[in-house]
């Protein structure tokens, strides 16, 4: 490591640097590096020493009593369900109301309803409806997108599972919208509010997802309720977030100019906060639709209806050619959903400048005219059948899933040797040795080792704070599954940081670069996170490396546009005295950009983290084991629902362990670039 | 509209003897004004931030602290800090002062845009720290009404509307408000510009805007709270012969705020320094220059081209047994600038002459000691 080298002046570095501050800087640092080496030494030696004992292994059919009196806890809950008032006016009555909501949607789209073989609105009515929505709410190009899109749904087999997923994610996103748009005000109004909100917001989006479906179907059983207050939950916070920082966006000199002249509370808000913030607030539905969506399919693991389900049961019995059409489909909905919002945003800022001109001016009858279409082919398509079920003679879907199939079947035959290759060093040569120094020492090795280490990293409260999550995740029962998810999960880590490094550097370098690859990250992250397996399990087959891969994807996009942005947050100054003085390109780049961009490469470890453990469960479906297959296998049985509640909260303790270490030595890194 | 009938000029309006008095406030105003009833009046007006705010002006040991002091041992800012003055009808009064020194968290206590901590504002009569929610509005909607800095409108409203805005919240119908919208846009010069956007316009038209916005509801008081520092100095001065004109057309009661001793000389009535939230003097422009105060006052109006404030009065000396009495006769409130030519052309002293009164005489020394600026001519 670059740390534990002696303290020689770097070519390249700028001289300008204070002498003194350089020189403390140097001095800490690589005895910090000496002693975190010193600590892995040790450890190693410990571990050879005393290997295989205290691991603390709990087989995957065995439980802890802590497991089965949560298994006794939920059988409780499930008895006193139609007893206890709690339950009978609370839990039940938010559960029927929302199925309600949720069902009613379904009926009209998504399922055969009113005594009829089909939904209330057959595929033309959808297709016409949607069309016009994108148009009203966005422009024509939008509509002609989702008109288009809505067919291929149909074209690839998949129309009514399609429908339930988007039913699913509609009722889910008014509910988010119900609560989250007059909480985000409150939010913005008042200082309170905000300091109260945030810390939870913060809390609901750091949580991996599939960690409170457990406890939701506890409270709501599996089914609708459950799935849509789970994506509430995950589908909240960017909504609020964005509609309390619109309202706080707005300058107080047009707040008190405002007030001034005379306006009630109500008018600020109707008149001055509310169009002002209308723009933001716009963008926080947009990314609340995106988050809404990736959830539902997720939540196809407590049994929501739609296209997740299909991408699970794919994935089960790895039939990687229906999984790469479900996938698809769930990736054109994304598109549609994201287009139309994001060009309503855009509408929302510009429409007010067009007044009176011609586009304009059609507009209205335009509308008008859309409007009688739509009735008409709503109409037709509670009429004839034709116009109700999609035909089912165009099976795109089919050929796509043969066509994915073949194209799979072709890759691994010409480059199993390289996939695998690929797939057999990792595992061998890094996988295995890192898990087997976490696994197989004695638990009270890795306890200290960790401790001492995150005490080296982030300080003192990061020690005290990895201490009691490890402790915890004693007290868990699932030490021996945690220490192996955490190899991957620090394995994925570091690729995703490499990764990063390499991408936002040349992002930062180039403009050209960014403009290529800034799509592409968008991309990936407004993805549900199902539809990066299926390509990944067709080249790598169900394993820890097929886990770590999907991981890796996940997270790579929000830490490279991180590290992109810091580097390019590095002054020119700085860069410009560097090439003044004759660095090379490499020398920049090591001595003066990433040193000073050393904080954002901190927070990106620190988002990376959080991403990986994310996709845990997700790899738990595809092979990886350890806490993620203990959460999903408490979905699926009934004896080992406490154990995957407890692996649940073991996820939530490795984030807090990792989250807060990571910020640590954010924060120091932070401090000592102001001091330096 | 309703116009008020055309005053003469403020500017020319005969002066008192000027006062030499620390703190003149609320004599000055009652000789200047002898019969008008003053339209606000503050009265020991105090603004403290911070924990336990009330208790520092009802405390004699704590209000007497210095700023820094207060801050220290109580942990508190006095922005404002024991001010008092009247306001006449129709007068242009300017609170002048340089950043930091309470002159904007001032005037936001006079419209209670920030809560003042004690003492009281009185509108005709009635102080408004006592009024509730309701009658604020009221005030706000009908009787006075305050042009900001950064000029605050709505980005995503037309000219037309942004000045139609205060009429809007206060009930009065579409048709209605926006004719009277158009007047005003028209009054200060922006007729042609009322579809656009605020953002399509440069920054002293959209203080225009603001000054519309401010004078649709036809208030009584007019509040400016450094309406034209964020502008271009070209401009500054066309917004300032602006707010002259405008001045003279509707005759506002006006509350100016500033941080350019020019700008307060040039529109002010009477002018209020303040420094570190207290009021250090007030009075007229040539008062300031003629008599100040203190170091600050007068380091203050140092740069000031004196002959364009002070009047004869302030150069003019007694007669000595030599002098002939038989020169030219100028009034006592003649701006030296323009009494220069005539000084300069007689061969003898000019007579200063109020009321068929001789006050004193002028001769080409006073004048000169003047326009060659030199210290103490006074």
């Amino acid at each position: 490591m670059a740390t534990t080298a002696p303290p020689a002046p770097r070519a390249g570095a700028p001289a300008a640097t204070p002498p003194t501050g350089r020189g403390t800087a140097l001095r800490r640092l690589p005895s910090r590096g000496l002693l975190a080496l010193g600590t892995v030494v040790v450890w190693v030696l410990l571990w050879a020493v005393f290997q295989g004992r205290d691991t603390l292994f709990l087989s995957p059919s065995a439980l802890t009593p802590l497991h089965r009196s949560l298994n006794d806890l939920s059988d409780a809950v499930g008895g006193s369900r139609n007893s206890n008032p709690l339950f009978l006016y609370g839990f039940n009555a938010v559960r029927l109301a929302i199925d309600g909501v949720v069902g009613a949607l379904q009926d009209l789209i998504a399922r055969p309803s009113g005594g009829r073989p089909v939904p209330g609105i057959g595929w033309l009515g959808v297709v016409a409806l949607g069309t016009y929505v994108a148009c009203a709410l966005g422009n024509l190009r939008v509509g002609l997108l989702t008109a288009a899109g809505l067919v291929f749904l149909g074209l690839q087999g998949l129309w009514l599972e399609s429908m339930n997923t988007l039913a699913l994610t509609l009722a889910a996103v008014a509910l988010s919208l119900l609560i989250g748009i007059p909480l985000g005000l409150w939010t913005g109004l008042s200082d309170r509010v905000h300091r109260v909100v945030l810390p939870v917001l913060d809390f609901m989006q750091m949580m991996p997802t599939f960690v409170y479906l457990s406890p939701m179907t506890l409270f709501f059983l599996i089914g609708p309720a459950s799935a849509t207050i789970a994506t509430v939950i995950y589908a909240l916070p960017p909504v609020v977030r964005l509609t309390a920082h619109g309202v706080r966006e707005v300058p107080q000199s047009v707040v008190e100019a405002t007030t001034s002249l005379g306006s009630t509370g109500g008018q600020r808000l109707r008149k001055v906060l509310l169009p002002m913030a209308k723009r933001t607030i716009v963008l926080g539905i947009n990314q609340t639709i995106m988050a809404a969506l990736a959830m539902v399919t997720i939540a196809a693991l407590i049994d929501a209806p739609g296209l997740g389900k299909t991408v699970i049961r794919a994935l089960q019995t790895l039939d990687v050619g229906v999984a790469f059409n479900a996938g698809l489909a769930i990736v054109v909905l994304a598109i549609v959903l994201d287009r139309t919002s994001t060009a309503a945003s855009v509408r929302a800022e510009t429409v007010r400048r067009r007044r009176g001109n011609r586009a304009d001016r059609l507009r209205r009858p335009a509308l008008v005219a859309g409007a009688v279409a739509t009735v008409v082919a709503v109409y037709v398509s509670r009429t004839y059948l034709w116009a109700a079920t999609f035909p089912a003679e165009a099976d795109l879907g089919g050929s796509i899933a043969r066509a994915a199939d073949a194209s799979t079947t072709w890759v691994q035959d010409r480059f199993s040797g390289l996939t695998g290759g690929l797939k057999d060093v990792v595992t061998l040569r890094l996988l295995n040795p890192f898990e087997q120094l976490l696994v197989d020492s004695p638990w009270w090795v890795v306890v200290t080792a960790l401790v001492v280490l995150a005490a080296l990293v982030g300080g003192r409260s990061a020690a005290v704070t990895a201490g009691i999550g490890l402790a915890l995740l004693i007290g868990t029962g699932l030490w021996f599954d945690a220490m192996t998810t955490l190899a991957s999960t620090v394995l994925a880590t570091l690729v995703v940081l490499l990764l990063a490094v390499v991408l936002g550097v040349w992002m930062a370098r180039s403009s050209r670069a960014d403009a290529v690859l800034r799509p592409v990250l968008d991309a990936g992250q407004t993805l549900p996170a199902f539809c990066y397996l299926v390509p990944f399990l067709a080249l790598f087959s169900a394993s820890r490396f097929t886990a770590i891969v999907a991981a890796v994807v996940f997270a790579a996009p929000a830490a490279t546009k991180i590290v992109a942005d810091g580097i390019r947050a590095v002054p020119t100054a700085a860069v410009e005295a560097a090439t003044a003085m004759g660095a090379t390109r490499w020398q920049t780049i090591f001595g003066v950009q990433l040193p000073m961009a050393r904080r954002s490469l901190t927070l990106a470890a620190n988002q990376g983290v959080i991403y990986v453990l994310s996709m845990v469960v997700v790899g738990g479906l595809v092979g990886a084991g350890a806490l993620g297959y203990d959460v999903v296998a408490g979905f699926s049985q009934r004896e080992l629902y406490g154990k995957g509640l407890a692996a649940g909260v073991a996820i939530v303790l490795l984030g807090t362990v990792l989250y807060r270490v990571t910020q640590a030595a954010a924060d120091r890194t932070g401090q000592q670039v102001r001091q330096g | 509209m309703p116009v008020l009938p055309a005053r003469p000029d403020l500017r020319r309006r005969p002066r008192p003897v000027p006062a030499v008095s620390v703190a003149p406030s609320v004599h000055a105003e009652a000789r200047a004004h002898p019969t008008a009833e003053p339209v606000i009046s503050v009265k020991h007006l105090w603004k403290v931030f911070g924990p336990r705010a009330d208790a520092v002006p009802k405390d004699p040991a704590l209000s007497a602290l210095s700023r820094r002091e207060l801050m220290d041992r109580h942990g508190c800012t006095a922005a404002v800090r024991d001010v008092s003055f009247d306001v006449a009808p129709g007068e242009v009064f300017v609170v002048m002062g340089l950043s930091g020194s309470g002159k904007s968290t001032l005037v936001r206590c006079l419209t209670r845009l920030v809560e003042p901590t004690s003492g009281a504002v009185l509108f005709g009569g009635e102080d408004i720290l006592g009024a509730d929610d309701k009658r604020l509005r009221e005030l706000r909607r009908h009787t006075f009404s305050m042009v900001f800095q950064h000029f605050g409108l709505l980005p995503h409203r037309r000219v037309l509307d942004n000045v139609a805005y205060g009429l809007e919240v206060a009930g009065t119908g579409k048709a209605a408000r926006l004719a009277r919208a158009q007047e005003v846009v028209d009054l200060v010069g922006l007729s042609g510009y009322e579809s656009s956007y605020p953002d399509q316009l440069s920054g002293g038209m959209q203080q225009r805007v603001g000054l519309a916005r401010a004078l649709a509801g036809d208030p009584a008081v007019l509040f400016f709270d450094e309406p034209f520092s964020a502008l271009d100095p070209l401009i500054r001065r066309d917004m300032q012969n602006e707010v002259v004109r405008l001045h003279h057309e509707v005759g506002k009661t006006m509350v100016f705020i500033t941080h350019d001793l020019n700008e307060a000389l040039r529109l002010g009535d009477r002018i209020l320094i303040m420094r570190d939230g207290l009021p250090v003097q007030c009075g007229t422009g040539d008062e300031l220059v003629g008599a100040p105060v203190d170091d600050y006052v007068r380091d203050f109006v140092r740069e000031v081209p004196r002959a364009g404030v002070l009047t004869l009065r302030w150069i003019m000396r007694q007669p000595t047994a030599g002098d002939p009495l038989d020169g030219p006769e100028l009034g006592p409130d003649v701006v030296i600038r323009e009494a220069i030519r005539a000084v300069l052309a007689a061969d003898r002293p000019v007579k200063v002459v109020a009321d068929g009164t001789l006050l004193g005489i002028v001769g080409h020394e006073e004048i000169l000691a003047v326009v060659a600026d030199v210290e103490g001519a006074g």
